[in-house]
């Protein structure tokens, strides 16, 4: 489904990853993990197609495409979601129309009619149940005025309507409390099937409780520089990331 | 003075005949004024109050005027289908700078209902020959003797305009609309005059529309007095939309008495290039007043709003809120003078204006004034330029919105806050749709305006 080679990529000129490779396959869970300043924001937002970064090396194929050439647009309409660690707050623009025009986008580039108001609502309310999410937040601009909490459960619910391939959930556990964490976790358990994936970036071993992976990968200094199944996580939780700069001999 | 004299020379040889095609009222200040533009000339950019817009240079074409008042062949019927689709309105046309007299639709009902509880509308012309007293107690008197050269020039050319006089505590509930038409079939220059009085407790919300009907250069330069007495309502909504061969001068001045409330909103969609003077004198106590107005602009569009809020007497409360988005080369210009007089206690003034430059060649100026003079006052500006918001603009692609989208729903929020004080619902809707096509692109000209299209 996702297939890394070797991507190298810069921010002003500050080269941040320095030769990514992971491949990805349709069911599973990777969570990467790794200590701050690692660069693990940084390979979402290349993914994402943040045009604040550039890529100066290395290839990425999604569905056979090579990502790197489409738009950020169209890289979600190909089943890219990306879940922002920090959710942007857009005043003025509701989330209904919002998110109306992204849905009925992604059924156009599908060569599918735009979808009916009333059937647009109904999958509205469906989804929001999926995360608990306040009526009145879909009546507000988006993010607008959002805690933390909603903020994050704001963007599981957005996944939730666009249904993506593949989702990489960015710090999404950060700044939650427990019981938001739970509710988030368990909207991503239910939108998982064997046809998609999700990428899981966290500091924590806490939110990989809740969306077992099944590969965790440690990322420093923008390289992935461990790979293993998911007790990988709990002996980072245990013995913290020193033991990764030991074994690289740092 | 060589742009002046030609127009020198025209008032000089036909002042004659210009006034015999307006009224006495209007014919009596027409030479002092007359004599000020001559000492003054066209306002330059030498000038604090049009450092940013080259009036001066827009009267070097030459434009006809039609001192002679030659009717025009239009009928009030072809102009109909310009109305703002699904506003309810009394509607009224000034063609050029004539009103266009309307013997062959029907008064409604309720239009003869207002008229018996006294309401005048219709011509200033002839209204200033039928009550020759009431419109020599306002004519010019807002405008006040010294004038700048846009109103000094109008005062000694206009001879007609529209006229509304609202009496003692008669609301008016529809809107009352006025379609100012620019159709001729050469080059042309109008200058018309509108005088608006509401009375005390009296309340009339108005709406004034620009459009174009040829392609040819336009220049319009209108003076507006509005007089709003005691506990009186009046709301102004103007709307240009006009195209890139139009020159449109608009200079409105409005005095309240105690206890008015006032709501003067402008939105220019599509113009040329365009300078809207607001002046307010808050004369009575515990007046309230609101300007605010948007501006979108692109290719070589000017636009600048000018306003003038002037705190007389205490307890008084003005606000202002002004957003431009300006694309291409296009410039926007917004200054905004609040003076608080001396001994204007509690007064309550905020000034706002935000702006977003699409390019690097798009410029807005902007430029907060305030002059204060009394010691126990709320007053504040703000004033931001900036770009669109790129984190947002990205929050949006990666939700799989067009960037062309993402920039047009940005902009549309952007300007929701202008839109959203709009209190006629018909009017907010039409300008919220009317805004959308313009970010899209689809506003070509006049839309909703049947005759416009070509």
């Amino acid at each position: 489904m996702l297939e890394i080679k070797n991507l190298h990529a810069n921010i002003n000129g500050k080269e941040i990853l320095k030769g990514i490779n992971l491949t990805v396959k349709p069911g599973e869970v990777h969570a990467i993990m790794g200590p701050n300043g690692s660069g693990k924001s940084t390979l979402s937002s290349v993914l994402a197609g943040n045009p604040a970064y550039v890529v100066t090396e290395g290839e990425v194929t999604f569905n056979g495409k090579n990502l790197l050439e489409l738009s950020p647009e169209d890289r979600s309409r190909e089943g890219l979601f990306l879940s922002f660690q920090y959710p942007v707050e857009i005043p003025g623009v509701s989330m209904v129309n919002f998110m109306r025009t992204a849905v009925n986008e992604h059924r156009k580039y599908k060569g599918l009619e735009p979808m009916s108001a009333s059937d647009f609502l109904k999958l509205m309310r469906e989804k929001k149940e999926l995360v608990e999410l306040d009526n009145k937040l879909a009546n507000r601009s988006v993010n607008e005025g959002f805690s933390g909490g909603e903020k994050k459960r704001n963007e599981i619910f957005q996944m939730a309507m666009l249904e993506p391939r593949l989702s990489i959930l960015d710090e999404t556990d950060s700044g939650l409390d427990i019981d938001a964490l739970r509710i988030v976790a368990s909207g991503v358990n239910k939108l998982k099937s064997n046809d998609n994936a999700s990428i899981v970036i966290t500091h924590y071993q806490r939110l990989l409780d809740y969306i077992v992976p099944d590969f965790v990968h440690v990322l420093y200094k923008g390289r992935i520089v461990k790979s293993a199944g998911r007790e990988l996580a709990l002996e980072l939780e245990e013995k913290g990331y020193d033991w990764i700069k030991k074994e690289l001999g740092e | 003075m060589e742009i002046e004299q030609s127009y020198i020379d025209i008032y000089r040889e036909f002042h004659e005949e210009l006034k015999s095609h307006s009224a006495e009222v209007m014919n009596q200040g027409r030479d002092a004024a007359f004599d000020q533009f001559v000492a003054s000339g066209f306002p330059t950019q030498r000038l604090e109050a049009y450092r940013y817009t080259d009036v001066r240079s827009c009267f070097a074409a030459d434009y006809g005027m039609n001192l002679r008042r030659v009717p025009c062949l239009l009928s009030p019927s072809e102009l109909v289908k310009c109305n703002v689709p699904g506003i309810n309105s009394h509607l009224f046309f000034v063609v050029n700078d004539s009103f266009l007299s309307d013997t062959s639709l029907p008064l409604s009902r309720d239009m003869e209902e207002l008229m018996e509880k006294g309401v005048l509308w219709g011509s200033l012309k002839e209204h200033a020959e039928k009550y020759p007293d009431l419109v020599a107690r306002y004519y010019g008197k807002a405008v006040g003797a010294k004038m700048d050269g846009l109103t000094s020039f109008n005062t000694a050319f206009a001879q007609d305009g529209f006229f509304l006089y609202v009496p003692k505590n008669v609301v008016v509930e529809k809107p009352v609309q006025l379609i100012n038409v620019m159709h001729a079939n050469a080059d042309m220059m109008a200058n018309s005059r509108n005088l608006i009085i509401l009375e005390e407790g009296a309340s009339a919300k108005f709406l004034v529309c620009a459009h174009t009907m040829d392609k040819l250069n336009f220049l319009c330069n209108r003076v507006t007095e509005v007089f709003v007495g005691k506990n009186a309502s009046y709301e102004q909504y103007k709307l240009e939309q006009t195209n890139y061969t139009m020159t449109n001068f608009g200079s409105l001045f409005v005095k309240q008495e105690e206890g008015s409330h006032v709501v003067i909103n402008d939105s220019t969609l599509h113009n040329g290039f365009t300078r809207n003077t607001i002046r307010v004198d808050l004369d009575g106590e515990h007046a309230e007043t609101l300007l605010c107005g948007m501006a979108i602009g692109d290719r070589e569009e000017h636009i600048d709003n000018t306003t003038y809020i002037n705190h007389n007497v205490p307890n008084c409360h003005s606000r202002e809120l002004y957003k431009y988005v300006v694309d291409d080369s296009s410039v926007g210009v917004f200054a905004g003078r609040v003076l608080v007089k001396e001994g204007a206690q509690k007064t309550e003034a905020y000034q706002s204006c935000k702006n977003i430059c699409m390019t690097k060649e798009a410029h807005v100026y902007s430029k907060p004034q305030l002059e204060i003079y009394a010691d126990d006052v709320k007053c504040s500006h703000g004033a931001t330029t900036g770009q669109m918001d790129e984190t947002a603009l990205f929050y949006m692609r990666a939700r799989g919105i067009s960037e062309k989208e993402a920039k047009m729903l940005l902009m549309l929020a952007f300007m929701d806050d202008v839109i959203e004080k709009i209190s006629v619902e018909a009017l907010r809707n039409k300008i919220r749709l009317l805004v959308e096509k313009r970010f899209r692109g689809e506003l070509a000209k006049c839309s909703g305006c049947v005759i416009c299209k070509e």
